[in-house]
This record gives structure tokens, sequence and C-alpha cells, in this order.
């Protein structure tokens, strides 16, 4: 039971990052890419009647975490207490930006509120990078599995006794988050590249083949530190072999990404873009199994699926009413998306 | 009081009072713009789709206020108040995550549709959405008074060997009598706070002598949902509640009433200062017997007062309890004589042309804000000592890893954002409203 809900909740948070990832990925490339009012507004459509839906999916991957496993939710949200603050904050202004930027007709303040959304973008692709980062890195949880990080303590990534004095930020973290928003500005770029048509399609076509070559070269490189900095992510791959097919994924798809937009196959790529995705969470998951948040300070101390589960009335309960659920929102996201498919164009309805 | 604690209390009080104003809309102005677009199905009249599309576009900034605010109320259960998600996380994760799965999905998914599909779905395809958005904002009230319910009153939960509490009864968890009285009178609430809303967009239409005819129809609507829900405010779903609150927390029901000592024919106390350390009203206006008579049907049955129970049992903040309570029980009564005197004006033909009423219905707008908040209020802090009653206090609840001073910073940085949000909020609700439900310009998009 409580791996079936571990399965669950790192597909539905592979779900977030693949969903707001591409709106998210819009938001850096937004600027950049989108010179003029029209080639703007049209990235505000082609992400305008979705983007809060996408977000929906971090509410309902955060209740359903709450639910499984309310142990990792209250020590790890009040472990990771400033970040996750700031994330707030960062949504809050980037929703700020969208919604505005859209009731603005005085360009000063469009252009603010222009700014306001991409920054926010960006920021929010290297938190969540970075927060991937602590989970893999591991924090430092106390004997009552409580622990409190501070934004950064000497960038270095300790272990054993040193391992209380970790920050949320620290060479690894950072990196972990540049990774993430290399990954996402591609996502983002080829999302737009789908969606439009012209100079903007041409410009975020652009952007997504320079960042491939930084992609795949974040790629070594963090799987390499990953495995430098904690050698036990590579266990769960010994004894069970079946894992290899994660990074075959990961670098499969990266090809068929390239192979995708140097042939024109707009979708092939995007979906290549999106299987990359859930291919390095999924291969992080698979590493950390049955561990969720690891202990720097002593293995011992690791919570893991059984020691932060909740009952298993409660989840077998649970798991009736998830399975109805989902069948409902895949429905509707299947309805919605299918309402809004193909190009964007200025004329009619919409954002 | 330990300052931490005070601290995460404020921080959970200032942000999720910020929050409700902005459901509290969404989940009233639902309904009434299905009835808005089933008029306009109906009678095939452009003008009530037209005004249908003015309200969703309000509804959708408040929606967004909503969602945006919303957020941090999950994540404060884990990053401000982990003990008690450690606790309790077993029985109300099911309600919690719940709304995340069948509420959330749905209302955002069909509001988008709502906002920006009326030409792909056509106008009965579009009647459905709406119907879906309504459904949604409704189901989500109810796993969040489900999760509120449980904490008030807790059912069907076992204690494990770790001493937190896990799901034993599903059904006893969403049956919970206190969960269906409260979700009635929040709702009626909400729809209080929606028609009010409407009816005063009306009424300044018609003052203003521009938009007349959605001026009309607004004020109509708005009224007559305005009295059917103020008077059920009332009767059944308050007096409901109340006696749910006389049954199991005696306590706070002296509390509210600041009745001191336990006597036959207990009084209700209109106007008066609690005077907490000299247990008495100051400058007290009451109506003897009206307490026994309300809560046990019998004028001169035995209330107990305060003084029946140890110390440790009283709410935290008598006064506030008091105050919140009275202000939300005036409220709700002026809220009936200003809608009965509207309806009986509307009846008569004369509500339009009536400036007077058109003024207070204009004026009233703030009011059912203030009375829902008061309600809530109520709820909370005569629930206190306890954050789940009689199990676990509230000083046992927070996150000890964080100290008094990160909750100050974010408790600051929180109030400096939601300046800002309730700035940019009524500066683009004004805009909507100046700029009228005629044309789409309005969206800008």
């Amino acid at each position: 039971m409580e791996t079936l809900w571990f399965m669950i909740i790192a597909v539905m948070i592979a779900a977030y990052v693949v969903l707001d990832g591409f709106d998210l990925g819009a938001g850096v490339i937004y600027l950049g890419a989108a010179r003029t009012p029209e080639e703007r507004q049209k990235i505000m459509r082609a992400i305008g009647p979705v983007w809060d839906g996408n977000e929906v999916w971090l509410l309902a991957a955060g209740g359903t975490l709450y639910f499984a496993f309310p142990l990792l939710y209250a020590s790890s949200f009040s472990g990771f207490y400033l970040p996750l603050m700031m994330v707030l904050w960062l949504l809050m202004l980037r929703g700020i930006g969208i919604e505005l930027r859209a009731h603005m007709e005085n360009p000063v303040w469009r252009g603010f509120f222009d700014f306001v959304f991409c920054v926010s973008s960006v920021l929010l692709c290297i938190f969540f990078g970075a927060a991937l980062g602590n989970v893999v890195r591991g924090v430092p949880l106390a004997a009552d599995e409580y622990f409190f990080e501070p934004l950064w303590t000497n960038f270095r990534v300790n272990t054993g006794d040193f391992g209380t004095n970790n920050g949320i930020l620290d060479w690894y973290t950072v990196l972990s988050g540049v990774i993430a928003l290399v990954t996402l500005t591609a996502h983002g770029a080829l999302y737009i590249v789908v969606k439009t048509e012209d100079d903007l399609n041409r410009r975020a076509r652009t952007v997504a083949l320079w960042a491939w070559p930084l992609q795949l070269l974040l790629t070594v490189i963090g799987l390499a530190a990953t495995v430098w900095i904690r050698p036990g992510v590579l266990d769960n791959y010994k004894h069970h072999a079946i894992g290899f097919v994660i990074p075959l994924i990961v670098f499969g798809s990266l090809a068929v990404l390239m192979r995708g937009m140097l042939t024109g196959k707009e979708k092939m790529a995007f979906v290549a873009s999106s299987l990359y995705i859930v291919g390095m969470l999924v291969g992080a998951a698979f590493a950390l199994y049955p561990v969720v948040l690891p202990a720097s300070t002593d293995p011992a101390r690791n919570l893991t699926i059984y020691n932060t589960a909740a009952g298993h009335h409660g989840l077998s309960i649970g798991f009736t009413w998830w399975i109805l659920g989902m069948v409902l929102a895949l429905g509707y996201f299947f309805f919605l998306f299918r309402m809004f498919k193909g190009k964007v164009r200025l004329e009619g309805e919409g954002y | 009081m330990d300052s931490a604690l005070l601290v995460h209390r404020l921080h959970f009080a200032f942000t999720v009072t910020f929050h409700y104003l902005f459901p509290q809309l969404t989940m009233g102005l639902a309904p009434l713009i299905v009835v808005l677009k089933t008029l306009g199905l109906r009678r095939n009249d452009e003008t009530y789709n037209r005004a249908a599309r003015f309200w969703a576009r309000i509804f959708g900034i408040n929606f967004v206020l909503g969602v945006v605010t919303g957020i941090p109320m999950e994540f404060q259960f884990g990053t401000n108040w982990s003990h008690f998600s450690r606790f309790a996380g077993g029985v109300i994760g099911q309600t919690l995550a719940m709304e995340g799965v069948f509420a959330f999905f749905l209302e955002s998914a069909f509001l988008g549709l709502f906002l920006y599909g009326e030409k792909r779905l056509g106008p009965r395809g579009h009647w459905w959405s709406a119907v879906a958005v309504f459904l949604g904002s409704w189901l989500s009230g109810f796993f969040i008074i489900a999760t509120d319910a449980w904490m008030q009153h807790p059912v069907g939960y076992a204690k494990a060997a770790d001493g937190s509490m896990q799901l034993a009864s599903f059904w006893d968890l969403v049956l919970n009598p206190w969960a269906w009285w409260q979700y009635a009178h929040n709702m009626s609430g909400a729809v209080i706070t929606g028609a009010f809303v409407m009816a005063s967009v009306g009424a300044f239409y018609l003052l203003w002598g521009e938009f007349v005819d959605y001026g009309r129809i607004f004020v109509r609507v708005g009224v007559v949902a305005g009295l059917i829900f103020s008077v059920m405010q009332l009767f059944p779903t308050g007096d409901g509640q109340g006696r749910l609150v006389a049954v199991h927390q005696p306590v706070t029901l002296a509390a509210m009433e600041a009745l001191f000592a336990s006597q036959p024919g207990a009084p209700i106390v209109l106007i008066g200062q609690p005077n907490v350390d000299e247990k008495k009203i100051d400058n007290p206006v009451v109506v003897p017997n009206a307490l026994s008579f309300l809560t046990y049907r019998a004028w001169r049955a035995e209330v107990k007062g305060l003084d029946a129970f140890p110390s440790d049992q009283w709410p935290t903040n008598i006064a506030l309890l008091y105050f919140s309570y009275h202000i939300m029980v005036g409220l709700g009564t002026l809220f009936i004589a200003i809608t009965v005197v509207a309806t009986f004006l509307l009846w008569r033909g004369k509500l339009f042309s009536s400036h007077w009423m058109l003024w207070i219905l204009l004026l009233a707008l703030p009011f059912p804000y203030i009375a829902n908040t008061a309600g809530w209020m109520t709820a909370e802090l005569g629930r206190q000592p306890w954050l789940v009653y009689g199990l676990m206090r509230t000083a046992d609840g927070y996150s000890k890893t964080v100290s008094a001073g990160n909750g100050m910073f974010t408790l600051l940085g929180f109030m400096g954002m939601y300046t800002v949000l309730g700035i940019l909020f009524l500066f683009l609700v004004r805009r909507e409203i100046e700029h009228g439900p005629e044309g789409e310009a309005g969206t800008g998009h």
C-alpha cells in the first residue's frame, strides 16, 4: 500500500512538472522570444486557458502527499519553511503578472508585468530544481524526525557529523536548479513551437536548439555529481537491473527530441521533452525508494514510506476515491486541451 | 503566551481571513451565475447572457485570488502547524486530498472553458460549464468544512500506537453532523455575500443611470436571493449550528454569550462589553430568559455559565469571541431587515425608483464580508484552547522547529504581498464594474 502511494505521488509530481513546466518555461523565454506585443499576446493565449489548471496539480499532489504520508509532509514542509514561503510568493507574483498584463492597456505597466511574469518564472524553475536537489542530497533530520534548514551555510554538501550543517543552497542544489531551468526552458520553448507560427515559432525553436547540448551536458554532469555525493543512489539500480531502463529513456528521449526538431515534427519533440522530464524524476524516485527524505546526519533517521505513512485503513479507502477522482480529472483535461487545441491566433475569444 | 505560538496563530489567522474574502464571493456568485444563464437560455435573451459573462469576469478575478491565497493555506498545515499535521493528517488528509482531486480539477478546468470557450461550446455546453464551476466550488467548500468540522467535533478516528490519529470510519468523517450544519450555514452565508454584491452593483448602475437594464436584473436577483438566504442563515442553519455548539461545546456557548454564571432563565445580551476580570458585562442591554429558550426551548431552563468549567477549558480570547458572535448575529438580523423591505418594494414595483433603498443596497456591500469573517472567528476562537476539540491543544500543534523570528519574517512578507494583491484586486474589479456588462473589451485579453 505504501509503495502504491509512493508511485501515485511520484506520478502526480511528474504530471505537475510536465504540465506547469511548459508554462513556466514559456515564461522564461517570454521576454527574449516574443518581441512584439502581438507575439507576447500569442504566448499568453497559448498558456492562458491552462496555466491555472496546471498549477492545480501542485495542490492536488500536495494534498495527496499530506493524506498518504502526513509525517513526511509535516517534517519536510516545516524544514523547508523559508524556500517554500518564497515559492508561494513567487507563484503569487507570477499569477499577478499574467492576470494584470492582460488588464493593462498602458505599455509601461504592461512591460512591468511582463517582466514580473518572466522573472518569477525563472526563479520558480530554479527553486523547484533546488528543492529536488535537497531531497536527493538529504537534510539534517534530528532524532525527533524534524529539521530546519537555513537558506545557505557554507555551500558544501555536508555529510555524517557535519550533516547538520546543510543549507538549502549548496553547489549541488544550485546545479539542480540550473538543470531544472535549462530543462524547463527547452520544454516551454517546444510548447510555444507547437502552439505558434512564423517568427515566434522560429525563435522558440532556436531557444530549444541551443538548449539541447546544454541539456545533454548538464544531464551527464548532474548524474555524475549525484553518484559522487551519494553513492547509495546506485543501490536500487544494482539490485533491480530493470532500473537501467530509466537512463535509457532519459537519453533516448533527448535523441528523439533532437530528431523531432530537425525533421520538423514539433509535437514529437514536445512529447520527447515531457518524457525526458518524467524519466529524470522517475529515476530520482527509483534511486530513493523506499526512502522519501534521506537524513544527511545518520541514515537511521531517514524518513521512509514506512515510517511516515498514514494508517492502512485510510490508505486503502483513499485509493478507491483517488481512482475515481483521477478518471474524472483526466476526462476534464482531455476535454479542455481538445477544446483549445491547435495553433493560437489573435482573433476570436480568449486571452 | 509563548511568542512562537502567537506568531504562528497570527500567521494562519491573517492569511486565512484574507483568503476567505475571495471564495465566499465565488461560492456565492456561482449559483447566481447559473440562475442568470438559465434565464438567458429559457427566455432566449442575450441581456442575461451578457449579465452572466460580466459576473463570470468578476468571478474569474476572485477565483485567481482565491487560488493564489489558497495555496498558502494548504502549505501552512505543514510549514507552520507540522505537529498538528503529524497528529491529525491520517484523518483530515482524506478530506484535504479529496478537495484537490475532486473539486480543484473540476473547477479550474471548467472555469477555463466557461471564460474562454463560449463560442466553442455553444449555449447549452456553456450552461453546463457554469454548472460544473458551481459544483466544483461548492464541493471544495464541503471538503474544507468537513476538515474544520473534524477539528471542532472529531469523529471516525482511532488513536494509533505512535499517538497519531488515524481514520477509522470514512463515512463517519464525511457524514459528521457538525460538517453538514456548518456547511449549510457557511454556504448560505456565501450566497448572502454573492447576492449583496450583485444587488450593490445593480443599485450602482441604477443610481448612475448607466446599464440600467442590467442594474434591474442584478438588483432583482440579488434581493430575492439575499432574502431567501438571509432567512436561511438564521433558521434552520444558524439555529442548528448553535444547538450543536450548546451540546458539544457548552463552554464555548457560555463564552460567546459572555455568560459568566450558570443560571436558570439565562438572558441574551444584545449590547454590552464583557469584563472578563470582574466576570460581568459592562453597560448591558439584555433580553431575559431568551438564551434558555433558544438553547433548550424552555424559558426557565438552566444554562451553564463559564463558572461551570475549569478555566483551562475556557476559550482563550473571550472578549473577541463575544464580539465576533454578536457582530455576526447583529449583521445577520440587519440583512433580513434590508432584504425584507427591498423585496416588498420590488413586489410593489417601487424598488427601482426608491433611491434611498438603492443607496442602502449599494452601501451594504462590505457587511456580508464582515459577517462571514466574524462567523468564522466565532467558530475558530470558540474552538480554543483546542486545535482538535478535546484531543489536541493549539499550543501543542505548531512547528517547534520554525522560530518566532522566521514566522514573523514570512508573516510580514504575506502582509506586504496581500496589501499589493488587495489594491490590485480593488483596481481590477472597479474597472470591470465601471466598464459595465456590455461588450467584451473588459477582459482585455
